[in-house]
């Protein structure tokens, strides 16, 4: 039980520093191409804006939440 | 970092942190985890209508990954959901209402406050108590009747029951949450009482509907937890777009928390597989206390956290 508890912790923690570059690189692509714009686009056009931010959150979430879910099972998968 | 949409200076270190945290609050207890965000991000210097708007933004994101884990783990119901999105975003305009009304009036901080604190409290308090008395009644149990006696429950469910017979039709069956029948109206009146606090005071108010879910609606713990997150996802949306044709959202720092949220909402989500529903219950209770101390502080000093 215990060895699996430690398998487990060790894959999250790979994870971990994996999904933070992923992170970093993604803060600057981002914020370098779309930062200009969004910012453009809340001072000129609100109601595309609102529109484009719950696209952009939800997007977002939804591949984050596949990159996470990949990462830990291609990493529980090499662990055990 | 800059930010130009608010003009805030802030780590995009400390907002995956932030976000991270208030991912596990989230995935684990179903709740939005603003009385946290909303602070956090004036901590940093974020004007107070662009805190309460990108932190909706950034509820909308951590709200779809911790949904979509508890739907893989079964804890969603969709119908119950998407009913109880209709009510709890009538609710919102509602309590958006009472605020302005309050705004005319010249006392809105006052009253808010003053709200706020007995609502915390007093959910706090019950919740604690219904707790430690449904765990002390199953262990007063024999071994065999625990055993058998797998599901969720709580100290109420009598309520929940007569609830349930309540003949006021349309009645509807929520079969993934082992309801025969219930009124229709019950379940829009649960979500648009829980609008009505989120409009009222703010975020998501997961910290009402959550608890009013498992005891008025009679819906076990993890399914209450993972349908209100489902539910939430509509209702912040809403918000979020209202906010953001108002200007008060800054979608660049609601992305960057949302990266921390992602990885926060899954250790949420799927720590409750360990624990009984009694048991999140109970470690539900200091969060409703976090938010009444911090109304306090805010009361009392005169500076908002």
């Amino acid at each position: 039980m215990k060895k699996e508890t430690a398998k487990t912790f060790r894959a999250f923690l790979i994870e971990l520093v994996i999904y933070a570059v992923l992170v970093v690189g993604y803060f600057f692509l981002v914020l370098h191409f779309l930062g200009e714009w969004l910012y453009q686009l809340e001072t000129r056009h609100r109601y595309t804006y609102g529109g484009v931010a719950i696209l952009l959150i939800i997007g977002q979430a939804v591949v984050l939440e596949g990159v996470t879910t990949f990462l830990l099972r291609m990493l529980r998968g090499r662990s055990e | 970092m800059f930010f130009p949409i608010s003009g805030a200076h802030i780590s995009p270190i400390y907002l995956a942190i932030v976000g991270f945290l208030i991912g596990i609050l989230g995935g684990f207890f179903g709740v939005g985890g603003s009385f946290i965000a909303g602070p956090a991000l004036r901590a940093m210097g974020v004007d107070w209508n662009f805190a309460v708007g990108t932190d909706l933004a950034h509820i909308v994101g951590k709200s779809v990954v911790a949904a979509k884990r508890h739907r893989a783990l079964g804890n969603v119901d969709l119908k119950l959901g998407l009913i109880m999105a209709l009510g709890t975003i009538g609710g919102a305009e509602g309590g958006a209402q009472l605020i302005q009304m309050l705004k005319r009036a010249g006392n809105v901080n006052l009253v808010v406050s003053i709200v706020s604190i007995v609502i915390y409290c007093s959910i706090s308090a019950f919740m604690l108590w219904e707790g430690v008395k449904t765990l002390q009644t199953q262990s007063k149990r024999t071994e065999a009747g625990r055993k058998a006696l797998k599901k969720d429950e709580s100290a109420f469910q009598h309520i929940a029951h007569a609830i349930h017979r309540l003949r006021l039709p349309p009645m509807i069956s929520l079969p993934v949450s082992g309801v025969k029948a219930i009124s229709l109206w019950v379940i829009l009146a649960v979500a648009f009482v829980g609008g009505l606090f989120s409009g009222f005071l703010g975020g998501g108010a997961g910290y009402i509907r959550m608890p009013s879910m498992v005891y008025v609606l009679g819906i076990p713990t993890h399914l209450a937890v993972g349908t209100d997150l489902f539910e939430i996802i509509i209702s912040a949306s809403y918000g979020t777009f209202s906010h953001a044709i108002k200007g008060n959202v800054d979608i660049l720092i609601a992305l960057v928390m949302n990266t921390g949220a992602a990885v926060g909402a899954q250790i949420g989500a799927i720590s409750t597989q360990y624990f009984a529903g009694p048991k999140i219950r109970l470690a539900f209770v200091p969060l409703p206390l976090i938010g009444a101390a911090i109304v306090i502080y805010t009361m009392m000093t005169g500076h908002k956290l």
